[in-house]
């Protein structure tokens, strides 16, 4: 009864939920005109949201093995596209990726590349073919085009490795987002931001992940451009910045020339006591570093990055909820709308902020200013105290030089506002906007892992017999453990040894990318073919991983190794992809061409028309 | 050749064109950032335009070209499914 009429009243729905939205920040900037604290309004904005996120996941709870795994395959192509932005945008993309751009600079840009060009990837080479076979998971898709549980077991482990890289720094980030908004110590927001995840998820599978993505792409979106629209207008950098930061940037270079760009040494900064994690601005904004290696560099990231992408199977498993191939394909595209919208603005919001700290002529800059009275200013000392600033005079002249102030990076997206002195009410968006996008990307992980446990290992492999009842009990009992797993390992603030959340991609380019792109596109590919590349591809990458990340390769081999051609451990995936390749492509030419039943299930997956490979309910 | 074979030909054609364009604005490019920042483009030098919108911006209008093409490749072999479905 409420489910046929809620696909078609989906834009009503969701046009009230952003109605309502905006009805709760006005009232909210009543309530600090009235004198609410800051404090109290950071508390109701993420306890108001998640509260929503747990109503819709409520609301969409079921029973069906299809609902469950894939929303019923009904969702329309752009609430798809949103909802698979809002998987996509990570905690580390709301808070860290305008960060990263404003230490990192033009070389740090590489990431947006990758992290956008992968969806091109998506939509030509897999997307329609795989929403068109009809599978649940990707491991399902494997399984089935190569045939044989092995095959199946292969891919799920390195679906394991890469998502589960990911969904730690996810539920860590929750956890952050809760700790600092409510006020509670880290431990307790992990587990908060856990139960808030389940929530979401366990009733209602992909079904209810699907809305409340949706829901909370609506909030993360406003919570980002707000700010950055008002920003600039606020300090001149005209009402829509994207087109309008030109002189900015030419002023941000000047500057640099003016201060020096200044890399301290590790004695320095360890004599000095600066905080780990914090960093400083060493290199240019918008200039390209010279040479053949910076290019190779950026190249080689942008690559990784985008291949990943098109191998994130929390990704790829958000196509097969479409009604139609066509609307899979097509909502790939506006998935890539959606972010474009978050991703174009990180950078404009970087030049923003660096400006208003870096221009001695502005009321706001703090570069070249007397170190006393920088340390006077109210929002320095505040995240001074959480170890979030640092101020270190090397030279010792009392005046701040560019290499002598240290941030961490998420402090651009989460101090900005302050800085140019908005109103908290925005601050308080932006922490509902910082959970939204680590909630919705660890729900879609969860999910991953234990619908391609669930679906692949215990229903296809263990217990084939299963009926529907037990099926998604074991899927959600699974949901819970992986869940609980995760924010284990982010409470004891393990996720260090995990490193870089772009390992998660580097895993799945390794492993996942040949074996998915050449079951579509070359019909030779053969079982034994994609068993050795998988099991060549993801364990030449993580050796690699091992030899090349110094913590690792220390505790080896006892000694940090160089880098061989630049490929550091942020590339890994350089390595794995090209072997997993060949393995493929010459294991498969020496075994027997696969037989005319799956040859057909290829051709049947080209075509958009007829039925599916695998059955409606299998 | 059957109207199936033709059908992949075209499409496989057409995922190649779209994959050198992605190749243009995701690789070729960034080959010559140094090069390309001596331009400019509403101000902003233009490698770093490209990298931090317009290599982005190019990504989308792609796919809704490619998207559209795909559709009409569909729907010339008749392959175009039904709405309802």
């Amino acid at each position: 009864m409420f489910k046929g009429g809620f696909i078609q009243n989906l834009p009503k729905i969701y046009g009230l939920y952003t109605g309502g939205f905006a009805v709760f920040i006005l009232l909210m900037a009543v309530a600090e005109s009235a004198g609410v604290s800051a404090k109290n309004i950071g508390v109701m904005f993420v306890v108001f949201t998640v509260g929503i996120y747990a109503f819709i996941g409520y609301l969409s709870r079921t029973v069906q093995v299809d609902a469950y795994y894939v929303a019923g395959r009904q969702v329309p192509t752009v609430f798809n596209g949103m909802a698979t932005a809002a998987d996509w945008m990570s905690g580390a993309s709301f808070v860290a990726l305008a960060g990263g751009v404003y230490f990192g600079g033009y070389t740090y840009m590489a990431f947006l590349v990758g992290w956008t060009g992968g969806y091109v990837l998506v939509a030509t080479l897999l997307a329609p073919y795989l929403r068109k076979f009809g599978c649940y998971t990707v491991p399902d898709f494997i399984g089935t085009r190569y045939g044989g549980n092995l095959v199946r077991a292969c891919s799920v482990f390195v679906l394991f490795i890469a998502s589960f890289t990911y969904v730690t720094a996810q539920i860590n980030a929750t956890g952050t987002i809760a700790s600092r908004a409510l006020g509670i110590p880290f431990e307790l927001g992990v587990w908060i931001g856990l139960i808030s995840i389940l929530i979401c998820s366990m009733l209602g599978g992909m079904r209810a992940v699907t809305w409340t993505q949706v829901a909370q792409y609506i909030v993360l979106i406003v919570a980002y451009l707000l700010p950055v629209f008002w920003i600039s207008s606020k300090v001149g950098g005209g009402v829509f910045p994207h087109l309008m930061l030109g002189d900015e940037v030419a002023r941000l270079g000047e500057l640099e020339q003016q201060f020096g760009l200044v890399k301290n040494s590790a004695a320095d900064m360890k004599a000095a006591g600066v905080p780990g994690g914090l960093k400083y601005i060493s290199g240019p904004h918008s200039a390209v570093p010279d040479g053949g290696m910076a290019v190779w560099k950026y190249l080689s990231l942008a690559i990784c990055m985008m291949v990943g992408t098109a191998s994130l199977p929390h990704i790829l498993m958000r196509y097969f909820t479409t009604p139609s191939v066509k609307s899979a394909r097509r909502s790939v595209a506006w998935s890539l709308f959606f972010i474009f919208l978050l991703y174009s603005s990180a950078p404009m919001l970087a030049t923003l902020s660096k400006l208003s700290l870096m221009d001695p002529n502005l009321a706001t800059g703090i570069i070249g200013k007397s170190i006393a009275d920088v340390q006077a200013i109210e929002w320095v000392q505040r995240w001074s105290e959480v170890k979030q600033v640092f101020i270190a005079d090397f030279n010792g002249d009392g005046i701040l030089q560019l290499n002598e102030f240290f941030m961490r990076g998420d402090v651009v997206v989460l101090a900005t506002p302050e800085v140019a002195g908005l109103p908290f009410v925005i601050s308080g968006l932006v922490f509902a906007g910082g959970m939204a996008a680590a909630m919705s990307t660890a729900d879609g992980l969860v999910l991953a892992i234990s619908n391609a446990l669930s679906h692949d290992i215990y229903y296809k492999i263990i217990d084939p017999k299963a009926d529907t009842a037990k099926r998604l009990i074991v899927a959600r009992v699974l949901l819970v453990i992986i869940g609980a797993a995760g924010a284990y390992i982010a409470s004891f603030r393990l996720t260090s040894i995990l490193g870089s959340v772009a390992w998660a991609f580097d895993f799945a380019m390794s492993g996942l990318f040949f074996p998915l792109v050449l079951g579509v596109w070359w019909k030779r590919a053969t079982r034994e073919g994609a068993i050795a590349g998988i099991l060549a591809g993801i364990s030449s990458g993580l050796v690699y991983l091992l030899y090349v990340y110094p913590k690792f390769s220390v505790a080896i081999w006892g000694v940090a190794h160089d880098p061989w051609l630049g490929i550091d451990h942020l590339r890994f995936g350089m390595i794995g992809a090209p072997i997993c390749l060949v393995t493929m492509v010459v294991v498969s030419l020496m075994t027997k061409e696969p037989d005319a039943a799956t040859q057909k299930m290829v051709d049947d997956c080209r075509v958009p028309t007829g039925k599916a490979v695998l059955g409606k309910q299998h | 050749m059957s109207n199936k074979d033709a059908h992949w030909e075209k499409t496989r054609n057409h995922m190649f064109v779209t994959l050198v364009l992605w190749f243009f604005f995701s690789i070729v490019i960034f080959m010559f950032g140094s090069e390309l920042n001596t331009m400019s483009f509403l101000g902003y030098p233009l490698a770093y335009y490209m990298t931090a919108q317009g290599s982005l911006l190019a990504f989308v209008i792609i796919l809704f070209w490619c998207t559209g093409k795909q559709e009409d490749i569909d729907e010339e072999f008749g392959y175009a499914e039904r709405e309802e479905d």
